[in-house]
């Protein structure tokens, strides 16, 4: 048998990731009053929580082996998804307070089905137009949503 | 018993108001939708349409809830015996003998029966709700903040350890969405926590961004380009669904005993629809006279899951509105959404909003008959909606998912929030954590702390009040129990998986 190298794994990763975020918890906390047991501040609870996110996370980067299934990924990171999805909901944002419903609408229909490999720009166009229809027809005529429809320039 | 039955007319009445009985239609024929689409679950449909409640009374947004809730769930069972695409976890044992049945060409015998397993169930799940509400309120009343904050912290640990994933990881999830729970105004002293100087943030954190962050957002970045998603053929005509008087007999006793096994495990929270129909599978395969086949299309292999999954569903609604401890993440939205409208539910839920308890009552009933009649026309529909394809869902679901999260709050800062839950559900999960028990932490959360808060208030400061409760002491000592079970277990088969991958190289 071959002495195993160590690698880092998910497991030390989202553990070291737990006890940060504990810490920074008890560190918020203590800005906070903590009060006592009787009387408690508003910091004692976040602190409590924030004490076991700690102890529990390090536990886990503790119990951590090489693990086994490592390399049988069933995750991908993709960034021109990732980046198509996250990028249609910014462009929402912008166009909805630059270019109204209709286009904001479009916006994030038209990116979002970029994200997926198989969908032509042409089919993303089409899928785009359909949803903006329903999006009109049902948010803005059948529920009144606050956005203007048209605000462009 | 007479007092329960003129509650029950009342309930009736509610129910059946025409703006009601639309909305409730509404949640039903949408959840049944969203149940049938491949790749939505019960939690993506909820979230959805979290934003309506909004603009609804409590009564009608509850009753959409729970109708988009029973609808997803029968939803899904289509997905499983038609394509053999677990589209909800807790199908996955529909698929099974669901599947093989299609392929013999009764997959529409197969529906029915699912079909007939989920209204006798929710039937049976219904009388109980209306026998044990009462007397659990009863109960209720009598307790103190110690009890109330050990037995939603044995609910926490129930839901963390229980959901799939290594207990530790479900347990440190809980604790991410009890830190979410805090950032806001505190009501006690009215701090503001953690809102890192964003006005929009006072309030705390919008529940609706939270649940489309986590399980809309994550779930589309990480299903993105996964072809497993796609769908296959099936065909199935109105005529094949009529089931034969034999298919009946067959399917009667194991519908019953599924039933059982639904409301056995119903009554202990934390305890997942999951795995309740894997019990109820087990069961039925073991004392069946020729065992050998199932998994080859055993209509009783399709009819005790479905069952059991449709009581599990209805008796969970008993903790959720009685107690105000929600036993599982779908459970945790309803009791969210309640909370939106300014309703805390609870042992006083009964007597302060009878129209809601004794509404949804009915409404359940109406809603189960509804889907029968809904499903039996529209199956052809349903089978071509399977094969919509994930890459043309996904993008449409986002447009839904960014209007309606801004009408909750008229901000585009929920959108903002919907993006940030996003990229965290994400990571998370790439990070091979279970995200469902944030949901759980966060909702229950700002009564944890209250509790706790006014137990040791009461004691003036002793810890040992949780033990020295007798009810208290025996919740937590389940809870620790639990978690020491999960832990032995888990460090067993990883040191039987490990000392297999030894042996192996």
């Amino acid at each position: 048998m071959q002495p195993r190298k160590f690698r880092f794994t998910k497991d030390h990763y989202g553990g070291a990731l737990m006890a940060l975020l504990g810490l920074g918890a008890v560190v918020g906390g203590r800005t906070y009053e903590i009060g006592t047991f009787t009387n408690m501040g508003p910091g004692f609870f976040p602190a409590a929580v924030g004490i076991i996110l700690i102890v529990l996370g390090l536990a886990m980067v503790a119990t951590a082996g090489p693990s086994i299934s490592e390399k049988v990924t069933d995750f991908s990171f993709d960034g021109r998804s990732a980046g198509c999805i996250v990028g249609s909901l910014l462009a929402f944002i912008a166009l909805s307070v630059y270019g109204g419903l209709i286009l904001a609408s479009f916006a994030v229909v038209f990116i979002a089905a970029l994200a997926d490999k198989q969908n032509k720009v042409s089919q993303a166009f089409w899928l785009a137009v359909v949803m903006t229809v329903i999006s009109v027809a049902i948010f803005w005529w059948g529920l009144s949503v606050q956005l203007p429809l048209w605000s462009w320039g | 018993m007479h007092e329960t039955l003129v509650n029950l007319w009342y309930g009736f009445r509610v129910a059946a108001e025409p703006h009601n009985l639309m909305w409730s239609v509404f949640g039903v024929v949408v959840g049944n939708l969203v149940g049938v689409l491949p790749g939505m679950g019960a939690l993506t449909a909820m979230s959805i349409l979290l934003p309506v409640t909004y603009v609804l009374h409590p009564v009608p947004a509850v009753l959409m809830l729970a109708g988009v809730f029973y609808g997803a769930l029968y939803g899904g069972a289509i997905g499983a015996i038609l394509l053999n695409l677990p589209v909800h976890p807790p199908h996955a044992v529909t698929c099974l003998d669901g599947y093989p049945l299609t392929l013999q060409g009764k997959g529409g015998v197969a529906l029915s029966i699912a079909m007939i397993a989920s209204f006798l169930a929710t039937s049976f799940g219904i009388l109980v709700m209306i026998m044990f509400s009462p007397l659990l309120v009863t109960i209720a009343l009598k307790l103190g903040p110690a009890e109330i904050f050990s037995i939603m912290l044995f609910g926490l640990l129930a839901g963390a350890t229980m959901s799939h994933g290594t207990p530790l990881k479900g347990v440190l999830m809980t604790l991410f969405g009890l830190l979410l729970g805090i950032v806001g105004t505190d009501v006690d002293t009215g701090t503001l926590r953690f809102t890192f100087g964003i006005p929009q943030l006072w309030d705390g954190i919008n529940l609706v961004a939270l649940c489309l962050g986590l399980f809309g957002v994550a779930e589309f970045l990480k299903n993105v380009n996964r072809a497993a998603l796609s769908a296959r053929s099936a065909n199935v005509r109105l005529a094949d669904m009529r089931p034969s008087k034999g298919d009946i007999k067959r399917s009667l006793f194991p519908i019953l005993r599924g039933t059982l096994v639904g409301t056995l495990f119903g009554a202990m929270p934390g305890t997942g629809p999951t795995i309740t129909t894997f019990v109820a599978y087990a069961l039925e395969s073991k004392i069946a006279k020729n065992p050998e086949r199932f998994g080859r299309g055993a209509l009783e292999g399709v009819a005790a899951p479905e069952a059991s999954a449709h009581a599990k569903g209805q008796i969970d609604f008993i903790p959720t509105m009685v107690l105000g401890i929600p036993g599982d993440p779908l459970m945790a939205l309803i009791l969210g959404a309640l909370m939106i409208q300014g309703i805390t539910p609870g042992p006083q839920l009964i007597s302060e909003h009878p129209d809601i308890f004794w509404g949804l009552i009915a409404s359940f009933w109406l809603g189960n008959v509804l889907l029968m009649l809904l499903n039996v026309p529209l199956i052809g529909i349903w089978v071509k909606l399977l094969k919509v394809p994930y890459r043309f869902l996904f993008p449409s679901a986002l447009l839904f998912i960014a209007v309606g999260v801004f009408s909750t709050k008229n901000d585009l800062f929920a959108v903002v929030e919907v993006i940030v839950f996003g990229l965290v559900g994400y990571i998370l999960s790439a990070l091979r954590f279970p995200l469902a028990p944030i949901l759980l932490g966060f909702v229950l959360g700002p009564m944890v702390e209250e509790n706790f808060r006014r137990a040791l208030l009461v004691s003036h400061g002793h810890l040992l009040t949780f033990i020295s409760h007798p009810v208290s002491a025996w919740f937590l000592a389940l809870g620790v129990t639990m978690v020491l079970t999960q832990v032995v277990l888990g460090a067993r088969s990883r040191w039987r998986r490990s000392r297999v991958h030894l042996s192996s190289m």
